[in-house]
């Protein structure tokens, strides 16, 4: 499956949280489908948007938080696996996009294409909700079943190492910094109303 | 174990009274008290992470959702965080409550940490982050509020560093 079919898929349920991605070609897939200001593409730090993502959703225990990540990024930060699994928020839910390779940066293949397996090492981490979605049906699926079972949930979906053509985003880091935040905080405020 | 138990609750306290509501820490000799309280503190969300970097990336979230955090850990772990110190918190204009023990300072009898106390005042300042001694108890309560007020106000990383004097009785 393609990434940006994957996304597309899901993009309704997107659309209506709050998303943290990893840099290059997630952020720019996503970006191009339609931005909103409840998405925060995290350009750097690479392993850190799952981190985000926890420290929001423990901030926003009433909110969806999903994470889209990829297997470059999240292998630079395996521990991140159990220390969401050790806290387990109910409203986090971590997508990584497995393409075996890190396409940004001139497409040199991970380990997960010589059998790492990022939703087994999720399992044996103690992510109480594993489920691997390889078409943008089961994706959708997948993420319908999280939401639903209000468990903290990591899917793996293996996709095709393929990107878009330009990494150009419209869109200033620190713009989409002070975006965010201003967001997060009508959120806040809505709830405490 | 001589870590005072005084000045880790003047410390607990001064954070309380900044608001802080995450912690992240990964466990240190000198920090005990300080994660034992956190952990007793049922309005204190303690986050224990298996390596620094990750404290940047969730202090990152809740400041960006309006919560304050503090993140806690050696000086061998703000070594281990820089990266994310550069990439994500300068970049991104991230404030950072850092508080640091500074170990491999003078008084350490632990060869293995003498190497990160020399390089921990270097690197803070080669990265523009302001510093703060803890020394001495009454000195707790003030710099620790100041040093947030910075970080909010320049939305950058200030650190503290906790000495030997506060941190340990001989």
């Amino acid at each position: 499956m393609l990434r940006s079919d994957a996304l597309q898929a899901i993009y309704p349920e997107l659309q209506e949280n709050i998303v943290v991605t990893i840099m290059g070609a997630v952020a720019v897939e996503l970006y191009t489908l339609g931005h909103r200001h409840s998405f925060f593409y995290l350009e750097h730090a690479m392993g850190l948007a799952s981190s985000m993502g926890l420290g929001i959703a423990l901030s926003l225990p009433a909110h969806k938080v999903i994470v889209l990540d990829g297997d470059g990024s999240l292998l630079m930060n395996l521990g991140t696996l159990s220390t969401m699994a050790r806290y387990k928020p109910e409203n986090l839910l971590h997508i990584v996009f497995d393409n075996e390779s890190l396409l940004s940066v001139g497409g040199f293949p991970t380990a997960t294409a010589k059998g790492t397996d990022l939703a087994g090492i999720a399992r044996s981490s103690g992510i109480p909700n594993v489920l691997e979605a390889h078409t943008p049906e089961s994706l959708k699926e997948a993420v319908t079943y999280a939401f639903a079972s209000n468990t903290l949930t990591t899917i793996v979906s293996k996709v095709e190492a393929i990107g878009p053509k330009s990494f150009h985003m419209d869109l200033p880091l620190l713009e989409n910094r002070f975006q965010f935040k201003r967001y997060l905080e009508s959120l806040k405020h809505a709830s405490a109303s | 174990m001589p870590v005072s138990v005084t000045n880790s609750k003047l410390i607990y306290d001064a954070l309380k009274e900044c608001d802080v509501k995450i912690m992240s820490a990964l466990p240190e000799t000198w920090l005990v008290h300080l994660i034992r309280m956190a952990d007793d503190d049922p309005d204190m969300t303690l986050v224990r992470i298996a390596k620094e970097e990750e404290a940047v990336g969730i202090s990152a979230g809740a400041h960006l959702a309006g919560v304050n955090s503090a993140l806690l850990m050696q000086n061998h772990g703000f070594l281990a965080a820089i990266n994310p110190i550069v990439s994500l918190a300068l970049l991104y204009k991230i404030p950072l409550l850092l508080l640091i023990s500074y170990r491999g300072h003078m008084g350490e009898k632990d060869p293995w940490q003498t190497q990160g106390g020399l390089a921990t005042e270097p690197i803070l300042r080669a990265l523009n982050i302001p510093i703060w001694h803890l020394n001495t108890p009454s000195d707790i309560h003030r710099r620790l509020k100041d040093a947030q007020t910075l970080a909010h106000a320049s939305l950058h990383p200030v650190a503290i560093l906790l000495s030997r004097e506060l941190m340990w009785e001989e």
